[in-house]
């Protein structure tokens, strides 16, 4: 595809003008700070993302955190094959945490599609006053790596220093650049039979100024683009050398084991900790307004001698909620408050009077913690008035920065020790900053590198948590099965705009939010508010279509008749999933589709029910149209990673509060899918050809509710609270299909 | 004292004999390619091998290897350059057939339970060089967040041997 002009321009220009590039967007260009500040020897930035040296290798430099989502192959494919670049002569490199790496193509993106969504409202409340100064981040997040800084960047900067290239050619050759032609990394002139490599250009390249805007490939033009090639960190991932956050390891340094108060928000009284210190290895004690800590030279001993400490935390005004108060809390918010809109169209009030049929349905989804694999870590060495940091994040410029900050220095004198992140999935973020101030503030203590380390316990009772969400449904169907009306109101807060929306043709609508406010701290989690929203909109349509009478797979169809990319996705995943045909007895087909992240995603889900009473996931079909797929076989792994990770929330995912706090310890009461209950997954890629969408998060909110509506054709019975693990499903009976 | 063998290597550490073996490896001797992420041996991140048979180290104290043969992830590639033990071994081969297995059917997304999947794997194949599904999901049940177990089994169906 084309890259739109007009749309590159405009997501240029909401910044508020300079160049319309993204990696030239202040004077000097970016390029000429690289040179400075990161060239070694003879290499040569030719934009600030790709640095050659005489020998023709080239250094891509890729601004994104890899969490597991493949980008650092991914925004690579896309600067590679617009420079033309020979890509076994390509390297990739984590950017460093500087301004000149900054997220800018992302904001940009966010600003055009959304506004600012509220994840990162906050960033622009804490750091600027307004979008177009939200040049300070390095966020991966909201699946919008490829999508923005991939589109609007690397291809762009690829594309960019292909023609300063063909430039410097030319001049040397005193040709048109016109006559000349690149590939695997050279430039030729073909009416002369002369060929020059990028590493013979780069030099007098880099005195250039890049093009604003350079012409970018059709996609009947790429080699590198569009292919499944092998990603570039698997090699270090099998052999033990991928190093992540919590492998940072000197001979001098220390480590921290922590208690944090366990109610949110309480502050630490007193201490005891005589014991503690007798302790073989242990340093120090350190108490912090919310926590304490000890300091030993191995985290087993640190961990063991907390375990003798004897810490009192203030009582609060949460020391008794639970899980049933902030149910009650919500059930209350939804009955009482008519809430904010968030979507209103005709007038869905009418609709349900002149319905002759009127379904209403609760729905509940609860708190859930993040648990990626490497628990939260830091490690902060302070000396010589600066800082040496190193953490896995999503952010590392904002990391940077908040280190900066607690420790009253300056952002130039934190270096960030760049790593790959044992999973992301939110909890990376900037603003779930505990872990964060926490190892600062006890390595301002010491003059070594000191390591502060979460246990899996910490790690989800410490948590900032997916929000639960309560949604109270109405809906109106006529005497034919037409739906008169659809009426929703769900606890907030909406985290990312459109999740509750629908892209049915359902005339009358009211959705609004009422507050759902708690003293349990949230954020953003893969997907964010379409995990919540997907389950209940694709349960409650799946309702609506049982009680029309109609099939599930038709009733939607007809009502997408305004939406052919869904139409074609859900057609594509029910076609392969032989959706209508016979099945094994006792299994059943569920479906749900949804639109998240610029992606449509439509999963079939093949149920059982096992001796047990809980569902068999046998497997799942999915389809994605994510406008066309930058690397192929990345996309598919990111569904499947999607899809898991969603059916983990919908089978047993639940943090629930006791006492104020966080009453789950470790996997065995927040279990996981794991191989024996992991799915066979086929996922068919629907090229549109329509612009790129994200894949990190689109795949995780629809398998929830397509689980569900099998078990209701299995068992007759709906579930409308998750996770699934609380329902029996043995002794109900099937429904009949139409 | 405990004195035990890493990857070939002789150790001797001066270390309390309840310290898990996890964190001799990662914080006594620097090896970081075991990686922790429970502490209660529920997730499998943590597993080595102990005389060739796969062990979680996050709870194994470190005076139960005293003698022992030690392989982490660091040492399985030389292992395989030794010792055939599994698959479509090849004597010329930099990496085991499992972390060969690992990087054709591009299994790893953020990788950190792959070491201990890995391990895990190469385990049940040296025991078991043909295992039904039945038989890898009993044995292998290490967490992997990502959700990388249709690749695990696609990896480790290309790798086995009737």
């Amino acid at each position: 595809m084309k890259i739109s002009r007009r749309r590159f321009i405009l997501a240029s220009t909401v910044a508020g003008g300079g160049l319309l590039v993204g990696y030239a967007a202040t004077r000097p260009s970016r390029h000429r700070v690289a040179n400075e500040q990161l060239a070694m020897g003879d290499e040569k930035f030719v934009t600030n993302f790709i640095k050659i040296n005489p020998d023709n290798d080239i250094t891509i430099y890729v601004l994104h955190s890899e969490i597991g989502q493949g980008i650092h192959t991914a925004l690579a494919q896309m600067a590679a094959d617009e420079l033309d670049a020979n890509w076994e002569d390509v390297t990739v490199e984590q950017a460093p945490a500087m301004d000149l790496y900054a997220a800018s193509d992302m904001i940009k993106g966010f600003a055009e599609e959304y506004g600012v969504p509220n994840v990162l409202m906050g960033m622009v409340d804490a750091i600027a006053p307004s979008i177009a100064g939200i040049g300070n981040l390095q966020t991966t997040g909201g699946s919008a790596s490829v999508r923005f800084t991939g589109q609007h960047g690397m291809r762009v900067a690829g594309a960019a220093a292909r023609e300063m290239l063909i430039q410097c050619a030319a001049n040397q050759w005193g040709v048109p650049a016109s006559e000349c032609t690149t590939e695997l990394g050279h430039v030729h002139h073909n009416a002369s039979g002369r060929s020059l490599s990028y590493g013979e250009l780069a030099t007098a390249a880099a005195e250039l100024e890049p093009p604003a805007e350079p012409v970018l490939k059709d996609r009947s033009q790429f080699n590198i683009m569009g292919k499944a090639i092998s990603r570039v960190d698997i090699p270090a991932k099998v052999d033990g050398s991928a190093q992540y956050g919590l492998d940072y390891h000197s001979d001098d340094m220390l480590y921290a084991a922590i208690q944090l108060a366990p109610v949110f928000g309480t502050k630490l009284v007193s201490v005891d900790a005589s014991e503690a210190l007798q302790r073989r290895g242990v340093k120090r004690v350190i108490e912090l307004e919310d926590s304490v800590a000890v300091v030993a030279d191995n985290y087993w001993r640190a961990k063991e001698a907390l375990k003798l400490v004897k810490a009192e935390f203030e009582s609060s005004e949460h020391d008794n909620v639970s899980s049933a108060d902030i149910a009650a809390r919500f059930d209350r918010e939804l009955a009482e408050s008519n809430g904010d809109e968030d979507h209103e169209q005709g007038d869905a009030e009418a609709g349900l009077e002149q319905a002759d049929d009127v379904i209403e349905a609760n729905y509940r989804v609860p708190y859930l913690a993040h648990a990626a694999m490497e628990p939260m870590n830091c490690t902060v060495h302070i000396h010589d008035g600066k800082a040496d940091l190193w953490t896995s994040t999503q952010d590392p410029l904002s990391m940077k920065g908040r280190v900066a900050s607690v420790a009253g220095l300056s952002e130039d004198d934190v270096t960030h020790h760049p790593s790959y992140c044992g999973g992301g999935f939110g909890r990376r973020l900037p603003f779930n900053w505990n872990v964060i101030d926490h190892a600062t503030k006890i390595a301002m203590e010491f003059d070594v590198p000191v390591k502060t380390v979460f246990s899996r316990e910490d790690d989800l009772q410490q948590d900032y948590y997916r929000p639960a969400v309560f949604s109270n449904f109405k809906g109106g169907l006529d005497a034919n099965g037409n739906v008169t009306a659809w009426h929703n109101r769900f606890t907030g807060p909406i985290q990312v705009p459109g999740a509750s929306h629908i892209p049915y043709a359902i005339e009358n609508q009211s959705i609004r939010v009422v507050d759902g406010e708690t003293h349990v701290p949230i954020a953003a989690w893969r997907s964010v508010d379409h995990s919540q929203q997907t389950f209940f909109i694709e349960s409650f349509m799946d309702e609506l279509a049982h009680r029309a009478g109609r099939n599930p797979y038709q009733f939607r169809m007809d009502l997408l008749r305004e939406h052919p990319r869904h139409q074609q996705v859900l057609r594509t995943a029910a076609e392969a999933a032989g959706y209508g045909d016979n099945l094994p007895d006792g299994h059943a087909l569920g479906l749900s589709v949804q639109e998240s992240f610029g992606s449509i995603c439509a999963q079939v889900a093949e149920v059982s029910i096992g001796d047990d009473g809980q569902p068999i996931v046998h497997k799942v079909t999915a389809a994605i149209d994510c406008g066309w797929a930058v690397n192929p076989d990345g996309v598919e792994a990111q569904v499947e990673s999607g899809i898991i990770f969603g059916l983990t929330a919908a089978l047993y995912g639940e943090i629930s509060i006791e006492n104020g706090r966080v009453a789950q310890n470790n996997f065995p009461d927040y279990e996981m899918v794991r191989m024996a209950t992991s799915p066979e997954i086929e996922v068919h890629i629907v090229e549109s050809g329509e612009a790129l969408g994200g894949l990190g998060e689109p795949a995780t909110p629809p398998i929830s509710a397509a689980v569900t509506n099998a078990i209701y054709i299995l068992t007759g019975q709906r579930i409308r609270e998750l996770p699934i693990s609380k329902h029996d499903l043995s002794r109900a009976q099937s429904v009949a299909t139409v | 004292m405990a004195t035990f063998r890493v990857n070939g290597v002789e150790h001797t550490v001066d270390v309390e004999p309840d310290m898990p073996l996890l964190w001799v490896l990662r914080d006594e001797l620097g090896m970081t390619g075991t990686k922790f992420g429970c502490g209660i041996a529920s997730c499998g991140a943590c597993t080595v091998h102990v005389n060739g048979s796969a062990v979680r180290t996050c709870v194994l104290p470190v005076s139960a290897v005293e003698g022992q043969d030690i392989t982490t992830i660091e040492g399985l590639a030389a292992a395989a350059g030794t010792s055939s033990t599994v698959g479509t071994f090849t004597p010329t081969a930099r990496l085991s057939a499992v972390q060969q297995a690992w990087i054709d059917h591009q299994v790893p997304q953020c990788g950190y339970c792959q070491s201990g999947m890995i391990m895990a794997v190469s385990s049940l194949l040296a025991t078991n060089p043909n295992p039904s599904d039945a038989e890898i999901d009993a044995s292998i049940n290490n967490v992997c967040r990502c959700g990388s177990y249709p690749r695990v089994r696609r990896a480790i169906r290309s790798i086995a041997t009737a």
